[in-house]
């Protein structure tokens, strides 16, 4: 049909030779002698089935995990979310420790890397040299490469140490008297992963910051430096008022990466369920006591139990990384796919 | 401040010389400070990277060894051993991955960037955001729930669905993307001649947006490469050689946990070899990318 349009549209088109478009017999010509409507079919229908599947996948993520876990929400209700007690031997679970160390931890990261990825993003699109902003936004990318096991390593055989001989002791002199640092300084424990995973999360809120800095106009900056405004002034009232939506969307999207961490703050926290006032006592996260304790579940309601956490996690990050997405999105939309420094 | 300056108050006080100069000097300073802090933020950022990438280069250069490439693990005790049988199993569970994650993937994206339109478009894209954001360990129950349940025993199967399903998203909208980019000129260029669009999708449109795909490629790759939670209950780990995708298997990321939270120094010795190992393959695939990355058609876009 569209040949036909366009033969009648065209009447002076050349018609395609065989011979010019390649030779027979080795690659398929480019244009066939004669269009057919079916593979151009076939084929969106395929790209349609793996777009399709996405949603699929979704769908088949909460089923899954609502059909494993129907056991552990028939015998405790919303009580499972509530109790504190974690007795595989009594066939009693609760999961308030998990979350308690799941909140903690990325709160603690949440303290720590805010400030650290909001500067380093400021530093590359506003103040830095030109040469060294595409360094430093490559180390910051490097430093989401690293694997979470590698830096689980790390923390044991590095940061905990150093926490436990020379910055816990400090802590604890100076402010031990908030009670958020007492008690014996382990090393490992609630601080070391809200540290670790501080570090974790720096390239995400910061390469995500930066995309939003990038994507405040620049007549804004040139209009509070034109009325004499220092730089600092410059970006604070023309680039971060523009931007914090943004950049709040950035840090929960932290927050949603911090909370799903998994291999890291297993094996730093100290995997203890109790909840504790001092940073420096161990922890237990929702995704450690699931690394930990899946492939040793014995019985169906443990196994239940600890799949029921990963709905609980899967719903939680669900709602943290829509909530972000749409504050990214309220400030970068408009903007070309990729704005980048 | 900025604020005096877009709104002057009318019975603002006159500043004298010397006050106005405290306040100018106050503003500078300010300024200083807030650069001072910002770069001493960056400086505190890269800290760690270096820290772990020299510690890593330590402790794991010297147990690195012909041995550790081509060995089995050896029992507590012994010296030496390697993790050969982990680097088989890693390289064939990311090869499952990538045999599920790629295509679907770059369908997926193609679908998004050459089909698809309103709102049921503008819900896929959303759907792969949400599962970009799902934690690995719950992709990996779902694998467990899917594969392992069905056939009654850990694989290196399971193990690749759980890594692939975690490609999809990102190469999906890493995918769009780059098709987007790609000038619609070009593709009406190719249609002009008569070409059929799916040719004209896949071999001009594609095409000329290859280098953005093989990024985006070899991004997922380097994500999923270190990715150790979804496999512990799905490839599991083993200690000996297996060739058989419906057994299972070891992997290097697997190999270091269980090396790094043993209480023998001898095994910690081998879980830093390994995590260097890794991270070796891993930042190789990252800087491959950036030089693809920094030529042809990328450079106008990143």
């Amino acid at each position: 049909m569209r040949n036909l349009v366009e033969a009648a549209r065209f009447p002076h088109k050349p018609q395609p030779e065989p011979e010019t478009t390649a030779p027979a017999g080795r690659t398929i010509p480019l244009i066939p002698a004669k269009a057919s409507k079916v593979p151009d079919r076939v084929f969106s229908a395929a790209m349609l089935f793996c777009g399709l599947s996405l949603l699929t996948i979704v769908v088949l993520i909460v089923i899954e995990l609502v059909l494993q876990s129907r056991l552990s929400i028939h015998a405790f209700g919303w009580r499972f979310f509530k109790g504190t007690n974690w007795d595989p031997v009594a066939g009693d679970f609760g999961a308030l420790p998990f979350i308690y160390g799941t909140l903690v931890s990325s709160l603690v990261a949440l303290v720590i890397a805010i400030p650290l990825s909001v500067g380093v993003a400021v530093f590359t699109t506003e103040m830095c040299p030109k040469p060294l902003r595409g360094t430093i936004s490559f180390l910051t990318e490097l430093l989401a490469a690293i694997p979470s096991v590698v830096y689980g390593l790390w923390a044991i055989f590095v940061l905990a140490p150093l926490l436990r001989e020379h910055v816990q002791p400090w802590l604890a002199k100076y402010f031990g008297w908030t009670s958020l640092f007492s008690g014996p300084p382990f090393g490992i424990g609630m601080l070391a992963a809200g540290i670790i995973l501080a570090i974790m999360i720096v390239p995400i809120i910061a390469s995500i910051s930066r995309e939003v800095l990038t994507a405040v106009p620049q007549q804004q900056r040139e209009a509070v430096l034109a009325l004499g405004a220092t730089r600092w002034e410059m970006i604070r009232v023309g680039v971060l008022r523009n931007a914090r939506t943004g950049i709040v969307g950035a840090i929960i999207l932290g927050l949603g990466r911090a909370l799903g961490e998994t291999m890291t703050v297993t094996m730093v926290i100290g995997n203890t369920p109790q909840i504790a006032r001092s940073l420096f006592a161990p922890g237990y996260t929702m995704a450690s006591v699931i690394a930990n304790e899946f492939t040793e579940a014995t019985g169906d309601l443990y196994l239940s139990a600890l799949i029921e956490i990963g709905l609980g996690l899967f719903l939680v990050t669900i709602v943290v990384n829509i909530l972000a997405g749409l504050l990214v999105w309220s400030v970068t939309r408009g903007m070309p796919a990729r704005v980048r420094a | 401040m900025p604020n005096d300056l877009i709104t002057p108050k009318a019975d603002a006080p006159e500043r004298s010389p010397s006050q106005q100069r405290l306040l100018d000097f106050r503003r500078k300073l300010t300024d200083r400070l807030a650069t001072g802090f910002a770069a001493l933020m960056a400086v505190l950022v890269i800290a760690p990277l270096l820290a772990v990438f020299s510690y890593l280069v330590l402790r794991g250069v010297g147990s690195l060894n012909l041995a550790f490439f081509t060995h089995l693990p050896v029992p507590v005790g012994e010296q030496g051993g390697g993790v050969a049988n982990a680097i088989v199993g890693s390289a064939m569970i990311l090869g499952i991955a990538s045999l599920i994650g790629v295509p679907w993937g770059i369908g997926a994206g193609i679908y998004l960037a050459e089909y698809g339109r309103g709102s049921f478009a503008t819900l896929l894209r959303f759907t792969a955001d949400v599962l970009n954001g799902v934690p690995s360990i719950v992709i990996g129950i779902v694998a467990y729930a899917l594969v392992v349940l069905t056939q009654k025993h850990f694989s290196a199967l399971s193990g690749g669905v759980a890594l692939g399903i975690m490609m999809i998203p990102t190469i999906t909208r890493a995918t769009e993307e780059v098709l987007l980019l790609v000038p619609l000129t070009v593709r009406e260029a190719a249609w002009g001649l008569g070409v059929s669009r799916w040719r004209a999708t896949l071999s001009v449109t594609l095409r000329t947006a290859s280098a953005g795909v093989i990024t985006a490629v070899m991004l997922a790759f380097a994500r999923i490469a270190g990715e150790t939670a979804p496999l512990l209950f799905t490839a599991f780990g083993n200690q000996f050689w297996n060739f058989n995708p419906n057994q299972p298997t070891a992997a290097l990321p697997l190999q270091i946990f269980t090396y790094a939270i043993s209480p023998f120094d001898e095994w910690h010795r081998l879980a830093w070899a390994g995590a260097l190992v890794l991270i070796a393959l891993i930042v190789g695939a990252v800087a491959a990318v950036r030089l693809v990355a920094s030529r042809g058609m990328m450079q106008g876009a990143s």
